[in-house]
């Protein structure tokens, strides 16, 4: 029977079972069919053996406890019922352990998340490694479900209510360290350095033996489960024992999701009401709403978007265009304004040397302390240490000449968005780069092959847009033109990897993707302002349809005047298609100095004093002078929602029948990552897929009456209304 | 029987280079007798007993440099104070060397340099640390409170300043114990190295034991011949070594781990201690020396300086530095008769003894074909170590050279080396041949 077992295997070493897990299927262990038969037999006979005082739970794989439970296990069932049977069995293996009669230690190295922390948690004891790797998170409420497994039952009475609430509702990522601290762990063991093998298979081995030491003591007795309690810890306790005090915090946190979500997320609901039956009403209860609300949420359309979102997310942090035949080694960046100083941010982040080129000290100056703020204040969270903080800034050089450019792998340009100054750039810094050196253009809407017009080697030059601020956001968008080699795309995307980025990569045109999708939407807000709705209530119907950022705020963060450029550029591309508002309003608000957030003003006054911001009244009046009348058949609330939805949507699916986007999933990323469409939508094709294509159109129709052609459907989407079988995403 | 005399290692158109002599005081534990005194007393001590004990005309010193680790800030360049009290001339320049535990290791290496460069004839070279006392200094808010009080020209100005004195500009600020890169203590990651190479809590006490053991016997045998008598005001006259305490396994094994709680294996018992010491030697060229009527002990051959990873190999230096130093001298193991290795923890040098005979850590962390393989443990610190004898930072490199030579005179051998780890990730060894008798 043995030889079945291929995913868990143990051995007993002084009355301690050391039970090993380690999927060779695969490069992290996953909460498996095989696995859990392979664990349930192990328990048995360990249960079984007379010998055995004490148990460790460990996994041989590098960088890996047990990542979690399988996705495609969820995926591939058609049913609630199905889904909370899962639910069920897992919560039955945990349950035995917990109530195992001998005890069980968890030993943790590598990533510990989802049902893997809901089994460490089921043991009695925890050690775990503090390596980089080791992270420990239940980040089920990401992918619209829960922690299935017991863990909305043990979380509360380990980590106190506000606490595990915190850890659930967040999904956030919790290291070895602050474990501790949390009582989440009982014991972290640091990393080792080389020895006399290799230094994660010996730090493996010493975990098994600090394990085995910590098992042997509980099995005598001489260790204990049970942590000290601190004062505070003990006053909590108290006040938590009030039914009244817990019904408030209840009705707090679900305030708190309610405002945070807009109720356009079930997942962290189910939740709080799993851990409310748990609590109130006894375990039978709790795990039986934990298993019924998880097969409810797997169901659901957030869910399954929000897992298209991961996987889609995963698949664009690939390279898919091979290995890039040199390294990029060292990289210069031109200019050091928010975006320029944010690449050389993320770029010596990773320990690439960059050259910070500006043509004034003071730019130069200012460029210098983002990058050396970004990384101060990752040194004051205690993310990096000073003294990293330090290496990592002694990467960077900053400079107002060429000098050292025959030595760069790859030049980013980061200057004012103005083709003949782009021109002037590409010309000097080719007379200086070596011949391999890549030439990428940071522009936001710029056609990349107007760009490399100047160019004495256009396969060498490419784009790279950057999302602001670029040390926060996660999506590089990478345009190619017809000219650009394979081997410099595959370059930029591998830079962009290392810089830590989700990749798409698109065709070129004016906007590319996602300025293009940006545009229509942008324009089709002013029109809405025009049309006398706020720009508080315009803000509100955006975030209330999912958006992270309403419409009015989006327009101050990018600048009146970057999206008066955006708008007027993309509509002489396009023509009426980008017509809706007039951007002589965002004209108009530049003269009076109203240039968004930076400026202090644009559609709202900032003051660094009050957190509420006010209506600017100065652009209400410009607003007034631009009036337009609303026609009163489209613009009830859920229209101007729609209104602004299906220009996005549209000018996305363009992208996608024009050949600008290759594939509907970095289609969605893009618009999630870079844009903040909503993530409960999964983007704009999983929404098409999830709300129906026709039903959009339908309502794209009575807009185009109303308005004219920047609401005619494109054919690709009218070719998925006429049938409704036909899908993006399988 | 002696075995017959290698190569000598001396080299064309160098001048050969001598130890002379080497002193110091009895190394006492932090907070003893010397408790009363300041650093650079030591140091007098140690520079004194030299001058008596080779009747050295002060005169002819061209040149002093001293290492210190954990500066007094009253007498920062301490070699040129401690030089003048002890009676030197005031024509003899003087600088003070830094560079943590081997910071008398680079004050010797540069009175090498000075004196085969033919810029100096004799050089003292020695180094001190007084960790009875150390600089706590008020904190970085109150420094600048404190400084802008200097400049304030007003009363209201100084009266405003003084009402911005909170009770936290009040906390002082200890000398930093933790690597400043790393912000780890290095009995912490002597922890951590002793479990990446699997050395156990018993092979550590093992040989922490052993160390005792062997320095109580070598103390015992009046082979600590480099300690010179020093007199503290108003007390005794100190003349040993106040660490050195074999204890029993069984002892050693009840102390709890000191750095990594609960499952480390470095402790109180298998490291060396805090304490105050000052040491100090004579190197001279050959020709001069033996001008002058001397015997020198023993020559002092090449050296390296090393430095690796002061995270994870913080404390490997002798493992980095040996194969280089034996490669450029064109010796092997074999041929070393005595070794000195500064014991900074147990742990420590079991790590280093493992590193040496590991192919893979050859390979994968050196670069190196093959391992260079271990000394052999009956020539290895016979008269204990800085486990036992104690361990003032910037003295024990003189301590080691010193006891090399008495050593290799006392068992006729030929060749010593000396290895030892710093603080920083860095490392150093050298090599010593005896002088003919």
């Amino acid at each position: 029977r043995c030889v079945s077992r291929t995913h868990v295997n143990y051995e007993v070493k002084d009355n301690v079972a050391v039970i090993r897990i380690n999927d060779p299927t695969s490069k992290v262990n996953t909460l498996t069919r095989q696995l859990q038969d392979d664990m349930m037999e192990v328990l048995n006979e360990v249960w079984g053996n007379s010998a055995v005082k004490s148990a460790v739970i460990i996994s041989t794989k590098p960088g890996c406890f047990i990542a979690g439970a399988n996705i495609d296990m969820i995926k591939v069932c058609k049913s609630a019922e199905e889904v909370s049977k899962l639910s069920k069995e897992g919560q039955m293996m945990f349950e035995k352990i917990e109530k195992s009669p001998i005890p069980f230690v968890a030993a943790v190295n590598g990533t510990c998340m989802g049902g893997g922390l809901e089994f460490a948690i089921a043991c009695h004891y925890r050690v775990a490694t503090k390596s980089k790797k080791t992270v420990m998170a239940l980040p089920e409420v990401m992918l619209g479900l829960l922690p299935g497994a017991g863990g909305t039952q043990r979380m509360p009475k380990m980590l106190g209510l506000p606490t595990a609430f915190d850890v659930m509702l967040t999904g956030r990522s919790i290291r070895a360290d602050k474990a501790k601290k949390m009582g989440l762990v009982h014991h972290v063991i640091d990393p080792l350095g080389p020895g006399v093998k290799d230094p994660e298979e010996r730090l493996i081995e010493y975990l098994e033996e600090v394990a085995v030491g910590v098992a042997k003591g509980l099995a005598k007795k001489t260790v204990t489960v049970e942590k000290k309690k601190g004062l505070m810890q003990k006053v909590q306790d108290a006040v938590l024992g009030i039914p009244l005090v817990r019904n408030q915090v209840y009705k707090t946190v679900t305030q708190k999701v309610m405002k945070q979500t807009k109720g356009l997320y079930p997942a962290p609901l189910s939740i709080i009401e799993a851990v409310q039956a748990g609590v109130e009403k006894g375990p039978a209860e709790g795990y039986h709403v934990e298993a019924v609300n998880f097969g409810k949420l797997a169901m659901t359309p957030e869910s399954r978007a929000l897992i298209g979102l991961y996987q889609g997310q995963v698949a664009c942090k690939k390279n898919n265009f091979g290995k890039p035949e040199r390294e990029v080694k060292s990289l210069a960046v031109l200019g050091a304004g928010l975006m320029g100083a944010g690449i050389a941010q993320v770029t010596v982040d990773k320990g690439v040397a960059t050259i910070l080129k500006d043509t004034t000290t003071e730019g130069l100056a200012r460029g210098h302390d983002q990058v050396y703020k970004g990384l101060n204040d990752k040194a004051k969270k205690k993310s990096i240490t000073t003294f990293e903080r330090d290496m990592t800034l002694s990467f960077l050089k900053g400079q107002l000449d060429y000098s050292g450019f025959e030595k760069v792998d790859m030049v980013i340009e980061a200057v004012f968005e103005d083709l003949s100054i782009k021109h002037k750039v590409l010309k000097e810094v080719e007379a200086v780069i070596p011949p391999h050196c890549i030439f990428a253009s940071n522009t936001s809407a710029l056609p990349i092959r107007e760009i490399a017009a100047a160019s004495k080697r256009p396969e060498k030059v490419i784009g790279m847009h950057y999302f602001s601020p670029v040390d926060k956001m996660q999506l590089l968008e990478i345009i190619t033109t017809d000219k650009t080699s394979k081997d410099t795309t595959a370059s930029a995307v591998a830079v962009g990897l290392k810089q830590g980025k989700v990749i798409i990569v698109v065709g070129d045109g004016p906007g590319f993707y996602t300025t293009r999708c940006l545009a229509p939407t942008l324009v089709e807000g002013i029109r809405i302002l025009q049309e006398g709705v706020g720009p508080k209530k315009l803000d509100s119907l955006t975030t209330g349809f999912g958006f992270p950022v309403g419409v009015s705020t989006l327009i101050d963060e990018v600048g009146v005047d970057v999206a008066a450029h955006v708008a007027e550029d993309l509509g002489k591309a396009f023509g009426s298609r980008f017509g809706g508002g007039n951007v002589d309003v965002l004209k108009t608000m530049i003269q009076k100095g109203f240039k968004g957030r930076k400026s202090g003003k644009g559609c709202y006054v900032y003051s660094a004093k009050k957190k509420d911001k006010q209506v600017n009244s100065g652009t209400e009046e410009i607003l007034k002078a631009f009036k337009l009348t609303a026609p009163p058949a489209v613009s009830g609330d859920e229209d101007v929602q729609y209104r602004l939805v299906s220009r996005f949507v549209n000018e996305a699916a363009l992208c996608l029948q024009e050949g600008i986007l290759a594939d509907p999933v970095q289609g969605d990323i893009g618009a999630v990552f870079g844009l903040g469409f909503p993530p409960c939508l999964g983007g704009p094709f999983r929404f098409l897929d999830s709300f129906g294509a026709d039903k959009l159109v339908q309502k794209m129709k009575r807009y185009e009456d109303a308005y004219g052609n920047q609401f005619t459907p494109c054919q690709l989407l009218l070719d998925y209304a006429k049938d409704p079988s036909k899908k993006f995403h399988k | 029987a002696l075995k017959p005399l290698g190569k000598t290692l001396s080299k064309p158109g160098v001048r050969n280079v001598v130890l002379v002599e080497g002193v110091r005081t009895p190394f006492l534990q932090a907070g003893t007798t010397y408790a009363d005194l300041m650093a650079h007393d030591l140091a007098r001590g140690a520079l004194q007993g030299l001058l008596n004990r080779t009747a050295f005309p002060k005169e002819a010193v061209d040149y002093i440099v001293y290492g210190t680790v954990i500066q007094e800030v009253k007498t920062s360049n301490v070699a040129r104070e401690a030089a003048l009290g002890a009676g030197f001339s005031d024509k003899t320049p003087a600088h003070t060397v830094t560079m943590a535990c081997i910071s008398s290791n680079q004050a010797m290496t540069t009175a090498v340099g000075l004196v085969a460069s033919g810029q100096c004839d004799a050089v003292v070279a020695g180094g001190v640390e007084f960790m009875s006392d150390v600089p706590i200094r008020h904190s970085r808010k109150m420094r600048k409170m404190m400084l802008s009080l200097n400049r304030a020209r007003t009363l209201g100005a100084r009266l405003s300043l003084l009402g911005s004195l909170r009770l936290s500009h009040l906390v002082p600020e200890l000398p930093a114990v933790s690597e400043f890169s790393t912000a780890e203590m290095m009995g912490h990651s002597a922890d951590r190295l002793a479990a990446a190479f699997g050395i156990s809590r018993l092979d550590q006490d093992e040989f922490a034991l052993r160390s005792h053991v062997l320095a109580k016997k070598a103390q015992d045998e009046g082979l600590l011949t480099d300690i010179v008598d020093f007199k503290v005001p108003g007390k005794d006259i100190v003349s040993k070594d106040n660490g050195i305490r074999p204890s029993t396994m069984e002892q050693m094994s009840k102390l709890k781990p000191a750095f990594i709680k609960p499952h480390g294996t470095v402790t109180a018992a298998n490291s060396s201690y805090l304490t105050d010491g000052a040491s100090a030697v004579l190197i001279m060229s050959e020709e001069k020396a033996l001008a002058m009527g001397y015997k020198p002990k023993a020559y002092l051959r090449d050296f390296v300086y090393v430095s690796q990873d002061p995270k994870d190999q913080l404390l490997l230096g002798p493992t980095y530095a040996i194969p280089k130093v034996l490669e450029r001298s064109g010796l092997t193991l074999a041929d070393i008769d005595a070794f000195e290795f500064h014991e900074a923890f147990a742990g420590q040098v079991l790590a280093n003894l493992t590193a040496m005979e590991s192919d893979w850590f050859a390979q994968n962390c050196m670069g190196r074909k093959a391992k260079v393989g271990a000394p052999p443990m009956e020539k290895f610190n016979l008269w204990g170590g800085s486990l036992s004898l104690g361990h003032p930072f910037a003295a024990t490199g003189c301590r080691l050279v010193t006891m090399v030579a008495h050593r290799l005179k006392k068992e006729g051998g030929q060749y010593g080396l000396v290895a030892a780890c710093a603080a920083g990730g860095q490392g150093h060894a050298m090599l010593v041949e005896a002088c003919p008798q």
